[in-house]
């Protein structure tokens, strides 16, 4: 009933809510060391940026990956300034889920976002979000929006939608702790007027380059190139980087990029054995993250590495990121028969964590996980 | 600086050796924690440090070096810090074209370029200010890590080159030390990162090395540490002095303990 009554409190205050449904996520946690070292942050002040939260352990400033689930395990989010690298499945199902997820979380809560892709126009991607499951289910407020009547009458309804709610979501914790992340329906599509209500911006590689261009040569991939240019400009422009000082609310940027490493991407790493021997992913990975430091953004790759045969590069790949997950489904392989593992869609390794400001690093104690996907769940399990 | 190491090395900041190249290698688990205590081992002795960081930023040292008791913002002030941060002169380098050559000018370059300039960067930032009587000890040259060379397309060749050259002339020269760190893969098979592995373990004077544990991952016992003390230069007639530690890494110290002797199992 705890829930109950704290859900009932949120309701009063959003009688009036608009796009954003989500309630901003105003703490009054002071935010010890800063990673925007460039930024006029004299001293502590009071962290006021929607869908971010200090981490426990180092003060360091958090953003939600999407996954309640996964954030636990990355001990409790992504730190704003690094890079989230994902190493996909084999026929790349969970791993664009679990980009959709990270995605939809930005949207939710007002982010900024920044989708890169060579095979998807970005437009499409946004379209195929997962629907979050708010606190207030979306068709309450829908009918928030239509009705005219009496706020008693309003929260009535709100707490008959209360009840009627309660069962239809598989909870493990009281909602109104998961401010920070969300839970999503795979099934269902976002709502047209939380992405409109969105800023984003697109990169979609085929448009940016012309084919018929002559590249000179450079020291990186022309599409690698044109990517990092206009992530830079996007930083830049809107104030990412603490250049812009009039700009009064700080936000975070969102950036996701698709099957990086991949043949569209004008790189042959994954074609063949010795491929890169321009290091142009390396560069690029390297460059980016000096973006990112400097900057409010968090960043998801996610990256075909079953593909690469050249496996010192992986490692290389993998010490040039903060995070990095890999993920493994049973579709196909002969564990999909194996008994132990007949109610997991796949294994998630966590591969690798960063130690930021500190010396040690939240792992978990367990490093066998095994997640499902239910409609509206994303599970990670021991 | 932990303490304890310190006591394991048999150093301490006031009686340090000069002229050395110390190695920090870790396979399988993160070795960081070995150049933080360098870097405030460095600091608290007095020491002119030109640190080059290429993997993480200004920020991130700075706090954990105050939880060491180093206070690093000051250190560059004051001149006894000349910090390179990889990240933040990647970038810069990488978006404009630089008039005079930039220290990690090879990220602009297409085929595999060598690190003149960053040598050049290490001598000048190192090199004794006649003017002034600073009252630095020595000059102390720290790089995190050298993987990140070899992953951003230079050879091993060219990094071996580099340190031969920071050697000459902060060891040999100034009178200094060295302190690097390689990561070392393992079982994955990197040729150019074995070469270079190869290359400086037979170069330097101490050799300390993080590995994970052999049986996986221990909450309690976070990995083994193996300290080699070696003489290159002269003939081996003392046998290399070898010692093996566990350790566990805390908040703000890291404790170590022989093998099989850690309070958890006790």
């Amino acid at each position: 009933m705890a829930t109950v009554a704290t859900c009932g409190g949120d309701a009063v205050g959003v009688g009036s809510a608009v796009a954003t449904a989500s309630k901003s996520n105003v703490t009054s946690f002071q935010r010890r060391g800063p990673r925007v070292s460039g930024t006029n942050d004299s001293g502590p002040r009071l962290v006021s940026i929607t869908g971010t939260r200090p981490s426990v352990r180092n003060g360091q400033l958090l953003v939600s990956t999407g996954l309640p689930a996964l954030d636990q395990l990355l001990g409790g989010g992504l730190a704003v300034g690094t890079v989230l690298l994902i190493e996909e499945d084999k026929y790349n199902i969970y791993s664009s889920l679990l980009f959709k997820y990270f995605l939809a979380e930005g949207i939710v809560n007002g982010h900024t976002l920044l989708v890169a892709s060579a095979n998807e126009d970005p437009a499409n991607i946004l379209q195929e979000l997962p629907a979050p499951l708010l606190d207030n289910c979306k068709k309450e407020f829908d009918e928030d929006v239509y009705n005219h009547k009496t706020p008693e009458s309003n929260i009535k309804m709100k707490i008959a939608w209360r009840y009627q709610l309660l069962p239809k979501m598989e909870q493990i914790r009281p909602v109104s702790s998961s401010r920070f992340g969300h839970y999503y329906d795979a099934s269902k599509r976002i709502p047209q007027e939380l992405i409109e209500a969105s800023k984003w911006h697109g990169f979609f590689l085929p448009e940016k380059i012309s084919p018929t261009l002559k590249v000179e040569p450079c020291s990186l991939t022309h599409g690698y190139i044109k990517l990092l240019q206009f992530i830079q400009n996007i930083i830049y422009e809107e104030g990412f980087d603490g250049s812009n000082p009039q700009k009064k609310q700080k936000n975070i940027l969102r950036i996701g990029i698709q099957n990086l490493g991949s043949p569209l991407w004008g790189d042959d790493i994954c074609c063949t054995e010795n491929g890169d021997s321009g290091h142009n992913l390396t560069k690029f990975l390297y460059v980016l993250r000096g973006l990112l430091r400097t900057s409010l953004s968090a960043c998801i790759i996610t990256m075909p590495t079953h593909l690469i045969q050249n496996k010192a590069f992986i490692a290389h790949v993998t010490n040039l990121s903060d995070t990095v997950v890999g993920l493994e489904s049973f579709i196909g392989s002969e564990r999909e028969t194996n008994p132990l593992y007949k109610d997991y869609h796949g294994l998630i390794h966590i591969r690798q964590i960063p130690r930021l400001n500190n010396l040690v690093c939240d792992e978990s104690d367990v490093k066998d996980l095994g997640f499902k996907l239910k409609r509206k769940l994303f599970t990670i399990e021991h | 600086m932990f303490p304890e190491l310190n006591n394991l090395l048999n150093t301490t900041p006031d009686r340090a050796e000069q002229g050395k190249l110390t190695l920090l290698c870790d396979a399988k688990t993160d070795g960081s924690f070995l150049v933080h205590h360098f870097l405030s081992f460095y600091l608290k002795a007095n020491c002119k440090v030109c640190f080059v960081a290429l993997i993480q930023s200004f920020s991130h040292y700075n706090i954990v070096g105050q939880k060491l008791g180093v206070n690093l913002t000051m250190a560059r002030e004051r001149g006894q810090l000349v910090f390179l941060e990889g990240l933040k002169s990647a970038v810069d380098v990488f978006f404009q074209a630089q008039e005079k050559p930039h220290p990690l000018q090879f990220l602009r370059e297409a085929s595999a370029g060598n690190l003149k300039p960053l040598f050049e960067f290490v001598r000048d930032a190192l090199k004794p200010v006649d003017s002034g009587a600073a009252g630095w000890t020595y000059p102390v040259l720290l790089v995190d890590d050298l993987s990140v060379l070899l992953s951003l397309g230079l050879g091993a060749v060219a990094v071996l080159d580099f340190i031969h050259y920071c050697r000459a002339t902060v060891c040999w020269e100034l009178k200094g030390n060295v302190v690097v760190l390689v990561h070392d893969s393992g079982d994955v098979e990197d040729e150019e990162n074995d070469i270079l592995l190869n290359g400086l373990s037979h170069q330097s004077h101490l050799i300390l090395r993080a590995e994970g544990l052999a049986t996986g991952f221990c909450r309690d016992v976070h990995g083994q540490l193996r300290i080699l003390w070696r003489r290159p230069s002269q003939s081996t007639s003392q046998r290399d002095q070898s010692l093996t530690y566990q350790y566990k890494i805390q908040d703000r110290s890291v404790s170590f303990f022989a093998k099989g002797m850690s309070p958890a199992v006790l």
